[in-house]
């Protein structure tokens, strides 16, 4: 092996850059937003990434953490994180404040399909606290409306306490030619939505055309089950993507905590067709 | 090829010392062959054999003159590209809370290694693949991987636990290398691969290679495959995950300790984890990466989710992955046949055995 064929010249992707607290939002008892910039203006100015993408978040002392960006890549506050503080890292981001700083590496990952959903009619599904991969390929088709056909959002919680955001989805509901649909298995005195196990919801959802695609995150029992359902109702298996979730610590593909069979989720994922994934998906082990 | 006397040998060292390189070869401590800096030949463990077996692993002294007369210990050369701690970066922070991040890359070092078996040289070039060859290259990896000059040195004496010929990775080395040797028992064989290898033949003292001395290699080549009874089965290369359900998983997961020593032998294993040490002052931190192993929980660990949190599916993970994901990955085996898991094994678990029981292929020939 002749030895200098080793690339010389290669940013070095474990190394973050420093970025401070811009806004701090508290959006349930425990979730919460940070609103961030990068300290260096032109690094901020030239940051983008695709919805679906993450950013790995490093606390001083502690450690880093990989969270899925929640903003516009279009818009000047474009990174936004929102965290449910979990883990050594997030339980650590929970108690900054306005002005501290922070380390950010990123954007990784592949996100959501979005040049293919233009056009489309859009099935969002999500359930659980995986909220917040969503949330962003929301806003992005809200605000370019124009580009997609009919829009559904559908959302499955457990109980009430799990449905974060509830002030977004009263204004989505006025929208033209979209649907919402939130259910919680357990109801509670003034919850408006419907109360519905596992996921009968899904059975107010409407397939208005060949032309859907589906975007779904959550538990991976649920996502299965919702493969399965939409599958007999017509919509073909490779109109249907998810974002999963595993270990990560590089980010780069190199750790390989985040491996599910011979995917990095980190690198190659998270968000992923159904056909690319559907071997392992759901199956112990993996 | 070349060849270069036994009395001749030091002459190598010398003329790698004086191009530069801070050499590095097989030497015996502690009771085992590991690598580690040389200065003369007489380092190298001349006249040792080994004994190796599942879960075991024995030096003997010999009257032996050949330097290279065993198989490999536990360590593979990947400690010296991927390395079992490094720090990737520290971070200071002043009084006003502002962070700065700063690189701390290994010094480059030009490293020449003497006595690399095919097996480690086969499983460099697929870390090679891991950490340099995707989206995006390792710079740490790069930087120590670039100053390496291997001497490759051709397996004479196979393990009872190396399964290299089945594997296609030895027992003579054929890829990678700036330069290999055979040791015959008047002295060695000398190929070269690279421009840089090339460049130190002419200060050696080598001599044309005779008929004899081939017909000598070519049989040491043949009686090293025919040494080896162990075979990996063929099956796996299907990449299948057709067996996740086979009862022996459960099975080997009764004797499997879950130890990781398996992983930390093997030269192909590239999973490490982050960690960061910060200082008492709490001025500066160090981010840290370390080797870390799929038989742990934590390697899997997610917050409301740990996906392999049994012994049985630690096992079968990184079972699976070497011998069928990696064809998916990198487009072949993970396996390169050294058999170190066997032996490093503290209860002798014995990979050929259980892939062979579970892809259920026949003829598997047992020692």
């Amino acid at each position: 092996m002749p030895s200098h064929s080793f690339i010389q010249v290669a940013p070095n992707a474990y190394l973050p850059k420093e970025a401070e607290v811009i806004e701090f939002v508290k959006e349930t008892k425990q979730i919460f937003t940070l609103h961030l910039r990068l300290t260096v203006p032109i690094e901020h100015a030239t940051y983008t990434y695709d919805p679906g993408q993450f950013n790995m978040l490093y606390l001083y002392g502690v450690g880093e953490v990989a969270i899925s960006i929640v903003s516009d890549p279009e818009h000047e506050d474009l990174l936004t994180h929102t965290i449910n503080p979990v883990g050594r890292v997030t339980k650590g981001l929970a108690q900054l404040q306005v002005g501290q700083h922070l380390g950010i590496r990123g954007p990784f990952g592949r996100g959501w399909p979005m040049r293919e959903a233009e056009g489309k009619d859009v099935i969002i599904i999500s359930g659980g606290l995986g909220k917040a991969p969503i949330i962003s390929v929301i806003h992005y088709m809200l605000r370019r409306r124009e580009r997609f056909g009919h829009v559904t959002i559908v959302r499955k919680v457990k109980n009430v306490e799990e449905f974060i955001w509830p002030r977004l989805y009263e204004p989505w509901k006025k929208l033209p030619d979209t649907t919402i649909l939130v259910a919680s298995t357990q109801g509670a005195p003034d919850w408006p939505w419907e109360v519905s196990p596992k996921l009968k919801i899904l059975e107010k959802v409407k397939i208005r055309s060949e032309r859907t695609i589906v975007m779904m995150c959550g538990p991976e029992g649920m996502m299965c089950s919702a493969t399965e359902y939409l599958v007999k109702l017509g919509i073909p298996e490779r109109a249907i993507y998810m974002s999963l979730e595993r270990n990560m610590q590089c980010a780069i593909g190199h750790c390989g905590h985040c491996q599910f069979g011979d995917k990095f989720i980190c690198k190659d994922g998270p968000v992923y067709s159904y056909p690319e994934i559907k071997d392992l998906l759901g199956r112990r082990g993996f | 090829m070349k060849f270069l006397p036994r009395e001749k040998f030091q002459n190598l060292l010398n003329v790698l010392r004086r191009e530069g390189y801070h050499c590095i070869g097989p030497q015996v401590k502690n009771g085992a062959i590991v690598y580690d800096t040389i200065n003369k030949v007489t380092e190298l463990p001349i006249g040792i054999h080994d004994k190796q077996a599942p879960g075991q692993y024995r030096l003997e002294n010999t009257d032996d003159s050949r330097y290279f007369a065993w198989a490999n210990g536990p360590q593979a050369i990947k400690p010296l590209t991927f390395t079992p701690r490094e720090s990737l970066w520290r971070v200071k922070r002043n009084r006003e809370g502002e962070i700065r991040f700063l690189e701390t890359l290994p010094e480059e070092q030009a490293i020449a290694v003497i006595g690399v078996r095919s097996c480690d040289m086969v499983a460099m070039l697929l870390q090679d693949q891991h950490f340099c060859y995707q989206k995006y290259p390792d710079v740490y990896y790069s930087s120590r991987r670039r100053g390496l000059f291997l001497i490759a040195v051709d397996c004479s004496h196979p393990a009872d636990t190396c399964f290299c010929h089945s594997t296609g990775d030895g027992p003579s080395v054929n890829v990678g290398f700036d330069m290999a040797l055979t040791e015959l028992d008047e002295g060695f064989l000398v190929r070269v691969r690279s421009v840089n290898g090339r460049a130190l033949l002419t200060d050696l003292p080598l001599k044309e290679v005779t008929k004899e001395q081939r017909t000598l290699a070519k049989r040491q080549h043949q009686i090293a495959i025919e040494a080896q009874k162990r075979r990996l089965p063929s099956l796996y290369k299907e990449a299948s995950l057709a067996e996740l359900e086979h009862p022996r998983w459960e099975e080997i997961a009764q004797r499997c300790l879950s130890c990781s020593n398996c992983t930390s032998v093997c030269p192909t294993c590239f999973c490490h984890s982050e960690g960061e040490t910060p200082s008492l002052d709490g001025r500066t931190s160090e981010h840290y990466r370390e080797w870390d192993s799929c038989f742990t929980v934590g390697h899997s660990y997610m917050h409301n989710f740990v996906p392999r949190d049994s012994t049985m599916l630690r096992y079968r993970q990184w079972l699976v992955h070497k011998l069928c994901i990696w064809h998916k990955q990198y487009g072949r085996s993970g396996c390169v046949g050294c058999g170190r898991c066997i032996t490093w094994c503290p209860v002798g678990i014995d990979i050929t055995e259980e892939a062979t029981i579970i892809c259920g292929e026949k003829n598997h020939a047992q020692s």
